[in-house]
């Protein structure tokens, strides 16, 4: 980021709530970067930023189409750019309807099941490969043993996608965008976001002119931008913006994703999603075609990009988790794996528990008692008949059963474990941060008393699983009997003062990170890994990662603090995958191999050594040797279908998808609805929300009137640099407990004085779901916008209070919903309605 | 053996408010909550912007402002922040009022406190232009920043510019600190902020304020009581920081017509300072003998 030109903050509050990385923005400006700030309030980035932009919370998508329809209709785009390496040019199914065709609806979609069918938004092909004749299947339950991948993936080669590089056709990306965003002008983003023209005008202005072959910019999001039942499509407009601007591959460009908390990319990577396998291979499915691990790997393996290696990634990871047990006869292993059979992910989970379907929970670094509907939740809770907590403090997770929680604890069943809990620094382990990079840490003390770590807890308990099915036939406990599960230390490792019975964290690292079976060498490149059970690796992404020097874990140690090795830093860390700093960095390069500019240099082709290099050493996210004359072959697999023009290795097309044929559920092209709550209609379309938004009809979760009076106020829900997510690490500590005592709403001087508001009062916000007591910080870091000629007050508040710990205060999730985005089920908390009036809500 | 004189550049253009330095001082200082009982009780909540400790006391050694300022159309927007300390002024009024040499000046130029010298007088209080110094009731004595006198022994910077994530507090020489002062005030003024300015040395910069209240008005670097150790890259005039614009130490302002009475207690006075400063000499001799 310090080489950005511009960077545009939306969607986040990077400078309060990623404080640290905040200092890369700061040199930025300090070389002459435009920071900009689009948020509903003037917060400390804004205060940062050399222009503050404000909008309503949860119409980014008209602001950032807004931006598109600016970039397309005044020929702004990086013409070089989007033509080669997005899918500008591909020509799409002419069956295709745009919602400017369907009032908000694409084709495909079904009213009944509120679904859309992808067929109409498939790319034109010409003819496919021939085929060769396959031997047949054969019944369900036949290993894959002697099966040729390589040849069942080429069947299913698909036809070249049909182009007009003269970006004239109907059809084209191109053509479609620009008819999609034609009414996204600067005067509707002015009525739908209440953000004033000429400040739309200035960003537009600064981002356009200060992107291409010279200069780059970067927008920065976090869960301001996720947190919608929109938010998978408001960042895919960012992306759009980007490969039209150029802004990808390259140094200083890119969207960067801010993690909610600094853990949460490795939790994506090793899979605390329920459907996802470590790696990003998807759990086995059981509404999918997964029966056999054939019909699984057949059906997973995109045979036109660099996923065509699945089968060895699949493979690996079985044999990293049954070892010896898992061979080619029995598939690896693979049908001793449960399957998935919808939607587990948090908020549905939650309503099951509250209908009684769900006996028990362990919670680790989770506390849901405070979480979205916090109310409904709570009472969920009560329906468990165990629950375990591991933390480092009695959470109102673990207190939700006393009076303080509002419960009648001879009323509640639930038996509750309390688990002390280690901290990051009494625990050995890596660290996968924001931007890929894996650091190793040992720990600086044990844990006190009869603290452990969570390792030690799952350890212990999957050996106690272990003896108990260790006698078992049954198929549905071979997972848990054939698991490998030796992770105990060398005691020659254990140092004298560290406790002696946590398994050993690096263990488990060289099993993610993959070893050769015979041997146990450690692996250093996903390519060694292979489809025949010769290798294992628990996370293909991750092979690379364990650096051993003399067995000792050097990921940090490499890098000598202030004398490090240049910007790039290609020793501090290690990111995946391949230690690649920089994804599709071919991109820094023009179609000829050449760097787009002297300035912005990164990774070129070295027409003399016939290789790509990177100035800085950074992980060459392409073919090395691939020249960037070579053509593409329709009949090559996985990455050779690409011509070596053609960066985005991970797409089937090596493009760019300004429009994407599949992968979304809610549509190809991002569009515009309004939040599930909102003040005002949807000016744009006569459909006013996501059509195929989640949400649950269920007692306890009534949404606030659309458009209504009721709850006439937009409020959204925030973090401060103070406290951490519910506050379980910060709200029992002195010394940041007296930094931000109590639970705060802010609003604007205007909506106080219609209030009878004052600065610092007891005020009650209130919503269908609930009400939260808060104090009143009147402010004019908040401002009334303008929305179609109606003047609307935005409110917020941070949710990081709960009952326990010792700066206590309300829930503001009292009065959040359970409603979510279609694509990750993530809730929608940063926009909504409410009403708010002077006095104590109890 | 003296060293260099050792100090800290406050540039306010840089602090995003995260008060990591608030933290950073108490955890390495070992200070306490200030007011548990308060923040129990819900009545430690200011609704003064995110200032919630108020001001420099006994327990905080350092205190973030929070700065405000909007006018109603939202045309002027902008919102200060800097974190504040004890400046280890070159004429340390609370060191000059110091009767027991409890308070002492440092071979890093600094000024630090002997606790076990200090006798609780509180003259150093009233003394200090600044409101640095504060009496702690738990232990009789006073207390403030002492610029980290124990890591500074180390070879360390203090744990606040440690902290800091955005380089806002710098640690070091107090000359190379000056110069790189001037740099960031002329980099500053060539990028058209041209409020920026120097609190605490005249390094010769001029210029005028761009937003708020005070849009318009001249600013200049000022030279505070003989020069401040730890200084400040301002953007507004002292007072919007709650920084006096022309401090004066107490000492400065005695009247020579307040008739005999006074001139007679002053004879007394100074007797008794002479016997006070010859221990406080003795005093400082001994600490410079222990820590050189």
């Amino acid at each position: 980021m310090q080489f950005s030109d511009w960077i545009v903050f939306m969607g986040s509050n990077m400078a309060e709530c990623h404080p640290v990385g905040f200092k890369w923005p700061m040199k930025a400006k300090a070389n002459g970067a435009t920071l900009i700030h689009v948020d509903p309030r003037f917060t400390r980035t804004s205060a940062m930023c050399d222009m503050y932009v404000p909008i309503r919370s949860g119409t980014d998508i008209v602001f950032l189409g807004g931006l598109v329809n600016y970039i397309l209709s005044e020929k702004k785009y990086f013409l070089e750019f989007m033509i080669n390496y997005t899918n500008a040019a591909t020509l799409i199914n002419a069956d295709f309807k745009d919602t400017e065709e369907g009032d908000g609806f694409f084709s495909g979609y079904d009213a009944k099941t509120r679904t859309y069918s992808n067929a109409t938004w498939q790319y034109q092909r010409g003819p496919a490969p021939a085929r060769v004749p396959e031997a047949p299947a054969g019944a369900q339950g036949q290993s894959v043993k002697g099966v040729n991948f390589a040849q069942l993936i080429a069947n299913r080669l698909p036809g070249v996608p049909k182009e007009d590089r003269s970006l004239q056709d109907p059809n084209t990306v191109f053509q479609i965008l620009k008819k999609h965003y034609a009414r996204y002008t600067p005067e509707m983003v002015e009525r739908i976001s209440g953000t004033p023209k000429e400040l739309f005008l200035k960003v537009a202005q600064v981002i356009t002119e200060n992107s291409g072959r010279d200069k780059t910019g970067v927008f920065t999001y976090a869960v301001g931008w996720t947190q919608h039942t929109t938010g998978v499509q408001l960042i895919r407009t960012a992306g759009l913006i980007q490969l039209l601007l150029g802004n990808v591959g390259r140094p200083g460009s890119g969207i960067k994703a801010l993690r909610g908390h600094a853990q949460v990319q490795g939790a994506t990577d090793i899979s605390t999603l329920y459907n996802a396998h470590p790696g990003y291979l998807n759990t086995p499915n059981a509404r999918r075609a997964h029966d056999t691990l054939r019909d699984y790997i057949l059906t997973e393996t995109q045979p036109t990009s660099f996923w065509s290696n699945t089968p060895a990634y699949v493979v690996s990871q079985l044999k990293a988790w049954f070892g010896e047990a898992a061979t080619a006869d029995n598939d690896y292993g693979y049908d001793w794996l449960p399957k998935i059979t919808g939607d587990h992910s948090h908020l549905p989970t939650f309503v099951e528990m509250s209908e009684g379907k769900i006996k028990g929970m362990i919670l680790t670094g989770q506390n849901p008692a405070t979480s979205i509907n916090s109310t409904f939740q709570r009472n969920a809770m009560r329906n468990l008949e165990w629950l375990v907590v591991l933390d480092l403090y009695e959470t109102e997770s673990a207190a939700f059963w006393k009076a303080v929680a509002g419960s009648d604890p001879a009323k509640v069943a639930t038996e509750v474990w309390f688990m002390p809990a280690a901290h990051i620094a009494e625990k050995d382990g890596t660290m996968t941060q924001t931007s890929r990079m894996i650091q190793w840490h040992d720990k600086a003390a044990d844990p006190p008393g009869q603290a452990r770590s969570d390792l030690y807890f799952w350890y212990a308990l999957g050996k106690k699983l272990k003896a108990r099915y260790a006698s078992s036939t049954a198929t549905k406990d071979l997972a848990i009997k054939h698991m490998t599960l030796d992770y105990d230390p060398d005691p020659a490792d254990v140092a004298e003062w560290k406790h002696k019975d946590e398994p050993s964290a690096l263990r488990i690292f060289k099993e993610i990170n993959g070893y050769e079976v015979a041997t146990g060498n450690v692996l250093n490149t996903f390519g060694a890994l292979t489809a025949d059970g010769k290798t294992a690796a628990g996370a293909w992404i991750y092979t690379g990662a364990l650096q051993l020097i003399d067995g000792k874990v050097v990921n940090r140690a490499r890098m000598t603090p202030g004398k490090n090795d240049g910007w790039v830093s290609p020793s501090w860390g290690w990111a995946w995958p391949g230690n690649r700093k920089q994804l599709y960095n071919r991109a820094s390069a023009d179609p000829d191999g050449n760097p787009w500019s002297e300035r912005k240099k990164y990774t070129y082709w070295d027409a003399t050594a016939k290789t790509w290099k990177n100035v800085g050493g950074d992980g060459i996210d392409f073919a090395p040797t691939k020249a960037p004359g070579a053509a593409a072959n329709p009949t090559g697999i996985g990455i050779a279908f690409h011509s070596g023009r053609d960066p985005f290795i991970l797409k089937t097309d090596g493009k760019g998808w300004l429009f994407a044929p599949v992968g979304t559920v809610d549509g190809p092209i991002p569009t515009h609805y309004e939040p599930w709550e909102s003040p005002v209609k949807n000016l744009l379309y006569k459909q006013d929300r996501n059509p195929v938004a989640k949400f649950w009809d269920v007692t306890g979760n009534k949404y606030n009137e659309f458009g209504g009076v009721q709850f006439p106020h937009v409020i959204t829900t925030y973090r401060l640099t103070e406290h951490h997510l519910s506050g379980a690490m910060t709200r029992w500590l002195p010394w940041l407990a007296e930094l931000m005592p109590d639970l705060f709403v802010e609003m604007p001087p205007e909506l106080a004085d219609e209030k009878g508001i004052a600065n610092g009062d007891f005020v009650t916000v209130t919503t269908e779901r609930g009400s939260t007591e808060a104090r009143a910080l009147v402010t004019r870091r908040l401002r009334p916008l303008t929305v179609d000629g109606k003047r609307v007050y935005q409110i917020g508040m941070p949710w990081h209070w709960g009952y326990m710990g010792i700066a206590t205060g309300d829930v503001a999730n009292n009065m959040t919903s359970l409603v979510a985005d279609p694509n990750v089920t993530i809730h929608e908390a940063k926009a909504f309605t409410a009403d708010i009036r002077k006095g104590r809500a109890r | 053996m003296a060293t260099a004189t050792k100090g800290m550049f406050v540039d306010t253009t840089l602090c995003t408010g995260c008060k990591a330095c608030q933290v950073a001082c108490k955890q390495w200082n070992e200070l306490p909550m200030d007011d548990e009982t308060a923040v129990r009780e819900h009545r430690a909540f200011t609704a003064n912007s995110y200032d919630n400790t108020g001001h420099l006391s006994a327990s905080n050694w350092r205190h973030v402002k929070f700065v405000e300022q909007f006018s109603e159309d939202r045309v002027d927007a902008r919102w200060l922040m800097m974190s504040d300390s004890c400046k280890h002024c070159e004429q340390a009024g609370c060191l000059e009022v110091c009767p027991t040499g409890a308070l002492y000046r440092t071979q890093h130029g600094s000024v630090d406190i002997h606790q076990d010298v200090c006798i609780g007088c509180r003259y150093c209080v009233g003394a200090c232009p600044f409101g640095v110094i504060d009496y702690n009731q738990r232990t009789g004595r006073v207390n403030k920043c002492i610029l980290c006198q124990d890591r500074l022994e180390d070879s360390q910077g203090t744990a606040c510019a440690k902290a800091c994530p955005t380089s806002s507090l710098t640690f070091g020489n107090v000359d190379d600190l000056k110069a790189m002062a001037a740099e960031r005030v002329r980099a500053l003024h060539a990028r058209g902020q041209t409020d920026a300015y120097i609190y605490g040395w005249d390094l010769g910069n001029r210029g005028t304020i761009t937003q708020g209240p005070n849009k318009g008005a001249a600013v200049a670097d000022m030279e505070v009581v003989g020069g401040l150790n730890v200084f400040y890259l301002l953007l507004d005039k002292p007072e919007v920081y709650s920084l006096p614009s022309s401090p004066q130490l107490p000492q400065r302002n005695m009247n020579p017509s307040a008739g005999v009475a006074l001139i007679s207690a002053a004879v007394l006075g100074v007797t008794g300072l002479a016997a006070f400063r010859r221990r406080r000499m003795e005093a400082v001799a001994a600490s410079s003998e222990v820590s050189s």
